[in-house]
């Protein structure tokens, strides 16, 4: 696979020459590559936001380089607009950016700018409305007389209806509840798979990161911790354990295991996966 | 752009300067200003010149902070300045260039108008440098506690104006954040006339305001949950107490507002 | 501590221009000095329920009691704000001061309480919630967590019996919500502070006393956590969840492993799962 974004030695420092300079974050290298569903998790402060906030062009590296389909985005500062249209950002609490009178509008707000105009507009709005789960009939409707999760998917459309060719999303689910949560990742991993573009999803939830995405890159302290499959990342989780950071609960329960003496993975993250390895287990009777 | 307001804003210390009770200090610059506004002459204004600058002094605040407190309002100082000086009419003429003429008056109101601005700008802002917002607001209410009877809603004004002063850095992070995620959807604030400017601003104000007012909601009901009731009956963590060092300061400010107020008679 | 009597509430008009009924009929108690917590997902009642344990929702039928004083009784409203304090979502919208300790005072201030003790008291409070060194700190400047602790510390300062955290963890990170619970465990625990937690994270409920789980305005489970969580099969028709460990477990018995449903730590289902492998 092809990167479609490359990150090199990314710092960004706040505050320079003053005493409250700090680096946000310090020397980040990775790829991105085409139509993956790369997953970031890090504490609050780990630089997450912060990293993000580059790769649509929002903040400017201190130092370093962000590549976007191997052009640096910043060779030429006039034309960052472009940038994000290509690089779609959405942030966290997205539904307090809506303004428009009706979520048609406001959906077409992203694609306007864009310059689109007329049936093209109009196919990209309704093809993001669809796509979130927003009906029909909504999208006439303002959008503060929608629910706190209806505003959400409308907002999440109106990134969605640029085009992106990367789709970055910022706790996406957060205050949300368990059913609106799970119903908001599924449209998420529809659009993923239909379309088939990049997706990055920025959580603090490592069940609901482990559940959906193809790698993980860990952030800790404004650096990277580490990166990998998700059954690579929790083959460490006694690392990421001590980093502070979250292990899913699966995983906790299958170290426990592990530690008892049974020859299950320790790595598993979902809980098809455990069942399905305590079943064989049973069936061999293999247990001490 | 919005991170270069000073106003309001506070420098902690532990001088004299920031331990007065803030009550002396508001009636301090009201002696101030009246001084100032008495000031005729080149010795009065150095006597009100040289107060200020002891107070600096003694307050720790750099002059460097001060001087840029006068950036936001230059223009003024500028304009009042142009203005005097060429449209006083006066008996000699220094400088004619057309219509354009200055007069040795026009010159001597222009220099004294604008240092009396600056020095008005730069007292008030001492002030506001070593007062924290919420012992201001306190003293202030302390102060005007007489107008109660006259039914002015003192405590209700205050009330507003330390929840104000409380948001502003909430909205100010929240003004970034809204400008942020319009821009990440292509928003153009740069370009543009002036009407396509203002217009861009919509998809910030919009936001800005419901936000505000969903704030001012919950914030309303979490008081009355703490049991607000408005000022009836309201104790403080902290009393506001005249100490020797306030009693010091009043006199020694009212001793100097009477000097300037004499020698200003003599027109000096 | 409280009591509510065929309790029920409508909003004006809802999406399609109707009143709703958000409570249609509760009857139950808190008891005092109990840990309580109360699930559902979004619209299902729950943070309406707790509205009205002090009188920020008036009943528009039935009776809500706090220490036998009718939230009715504008009378008792103080009184009852002062017995039941709450503690909102936004830690942002419930800071009134911009000073840590000013705000901490601001409800004791309200009640009149001189002024040495409100000094004790501000301390106190915000000594039990972990955050003394904070004291003359600006809040606006602190992490979600920590003004969520002030907000509860504001809410101590009132000495009241009963706190109530209307979604108060919902907005924050994995160590917010942890220190905001350990906050209100050793309240709990060593205050004898009655707390209601409304949340709609399970794994919030595991150290409860009891769990209600509300649904359509109504009281649709009430019970220990293990007895809750064992009903896996209703809770998901809630559009609830019950934690992995006991989805592991049910799928695990559905095979045919004779397992308990519940376990609900992480050790308690590993050993679950080791007995019954080991029996097999």
């Amino acid at each position: 696979m092809e990167p479609i974004l490359q990150i090199k030695n990314l710092t960004h420092t706040y505050g320079v020459g003053t005493p409250f300079q700090r680096s946000a974050v310090e020397d980040i290298t990775f790829d991105v590559y085409n139509g993956e569903f790369l997953g970031i998790i890090g504490h609050t402060g780990s630089g997450k936001s912060t990293l993000i906030q580059h790769l649509n062009g929002l903040l400017k590296p201190t130092s370093g380089q962000i590549l976007l389909h191997g052009r640096d985005i910043w060779a030429e500062p006039k034309k960052i607009r472009d940038v994000r249209f290509k690089v779609g950002l959405v942030f966290q609490y997205p539904e307090y950016q809506l303004f428009e009178e009706t979520v048609y509008k406001d959906i077409a707000f992203g694609p306007m700018n864009q310059g689109k105009r007329g049936e093209e507009l109009d196919h990209c709005v309704r093809e993001a409305a669809r796509l979130v789960g927003v009906r029909d009939d909504q999208l006439e409707k303002s959008p503060f007389e929608l629910s706190g999760g209806q505003k959400r998917r409308v907002a999440l459309a109106g990134v969605m209806a640029m085009e992106p060719d990367v789709l970055v999303l910022d706790e996406p689910t957060a205050g949300l509840d368990p059913a609106g949560r799970e119903n908001l990742m599924a449209n998420i991993r529809d659009y993923h798979r239909n379309k088939g573009k990049t997706i990055i999803l920025v959580s603090h939830s490592m069940d609901e990161i482990a559940r959906n995405v193809d790698r993980i890159l860990v952030l800790k302290s404004a650096r990277v911790l580490m990166s990998g499959a998700p059954s690579e990342v929790f083959q460490q989780a006694g690392e990421l354990l001590s980093a502070g950071l979250d292990v899913p609960q699966i995983t906790r329960v299958a170290r426990v295991l592990k530690e008892r003496g049974l020859p299950i993975d320790p790595a598993v993250y979902t809980v098809e996966a455990l069942e399905e390895q305590l079943l064989a287990l049973r069936k061999g009777g293999g247990v001490c | 752009m919005l991170k270069d307001i000073t106003l309001g804003q506070y420098f902690p210390g532990n001088t004299v300067a920031h331990k007065l009770d803030p009550r002396t200090k508001i009636l301090l610059v009201v002696l101030y200003i009246v001084a100032l506004f008495s000031a005729k002459g080149v010795v009065t204004y150095a006597i009100i010149a040289a107060c200020l600058a002891l107070c600096v002094r003694v307050s720790n605040v750099g002059v460097k902070q001060l001087v840029r407190g006068l950036k936001p309002v230059l223009f003024i100082i500028l304009f009042t300045g142009i203005l005097n000086l060429f449209f006083t009419p006066g008996e000699r003429y220094l400088v004619e260039w057309g219509v354009l003429r200055i007069s040795d008056t026009g010159l001597r109101n222009a220099v004294f108008m604008v240092l009396r601005i600056m020095l008005l700008i730069m007292g008030t802002f001492l002030m506001t440098y070593t007062t924290s917002p919420i012992s201001l607001t306190d003293g202030l209410e302390r102060l005007l506690n007489g107008l109660k009877k006259l039914r002015v809603p003192v405590h209700e004004l205050a009330m507003m104006m330390s929840i104000a002063l409380r948001f502003i850095p909430t909205l100010i992070e929240e003004t970034d954040k809204i400008m942020s995620a319009q821009k990440a959807r292509g928003a153009d604030f740069e370009s543009g006339n002036l009407i396509q400017k203002a217009k861009a601003l919509i998809p910030i104000l919009v936001p800005l305001f419901i936000s505000a007012f969903r704030r001012a909601d919950e914030l309303a009901t979490a008081m009355e949950c703490r049991c607000y009731h408005g000022g009836e009956g309201r104790t403080k963590l902290h009393v506001l107490k005249y100490e020797r060092r306030d009693y010091v300061a009043l006199t020694i400010g009212a001793v100097i507002l009477i000097a300037v107020i004499v020698l200003a008679r003599f027109g000096l | 501590m409280i009591e509510t009597k065929e309790l029920r509430f409508l909003y004006p008009a809802g999406e399609n221009g109707e009143p709703v009924f958000a409570l249609k009929g509760v009857n139950t108690a808190i008891e005092k000095g109990s840990f309580t917590v109360i699930l559902g997902h979004n619209g299902s009642g729950k943070s309406t329920l707790a509205k009205t344990f002090n009188a920020v929702l008036l009943p528009a039928g039935g009776k809500v009691y706090v220490e036998g004083m009718d939230t009715l009784d504008e009378q008792m409203l103080l009184a009852i704000r002062q017995r039941v304090g709450m503690v909102f979502q936004n830690p942002d919208n419930q800071i009134v001061a911009n000073v840590v300790e000013e705000d901490v005072a601001f409800a004791p201030e309200n009640l009149g309480v001189p002024t040495e003790e409100i000094r004790r008291r501000v301390d106190d409070a915000l000594r039990s919630v972990e955050m003394y060194e904070f004291v003359t700190h600006a809040p606006h400047l602190l992490s979600g967590g920590q003004k969520q602790r002030i907000a509860i510390a504001g809410v101590i300062a009132m000495e009241p019996a009963c706190i109530v955290l209307d979604e108060a963890t919902a907005m924050l990170d994995p160590v917010g919500r942890q220190e905001v619970l350990s906050a209100i465990h050793r309240l709990n625990r060593e205050k004898g502070i009655t707390v209601v937690l409304i949340t709609h994270h399970m794994n919030e409920a595991e150290d409860a006393d009891r769990v209600i789980v509300m649904d359509e305005g109504r009281v649709a489970m009430d019970g220990t956590p293990r007895e809750v969580f064992a009903r896996i099969d209703e809770l998901r028709s809630m559009g609830l969840t019950a934690p992995d460990t006991v989805d592991l477990l049910d799928r695990l018995r559905q095979s045919g492993v004779d397992v308990p449903l519940d376990a609900l730590t992480v050790e308690e289902c590993a050993d679950a799962i080791l007995k019954a492998l080991a029996g097999n």
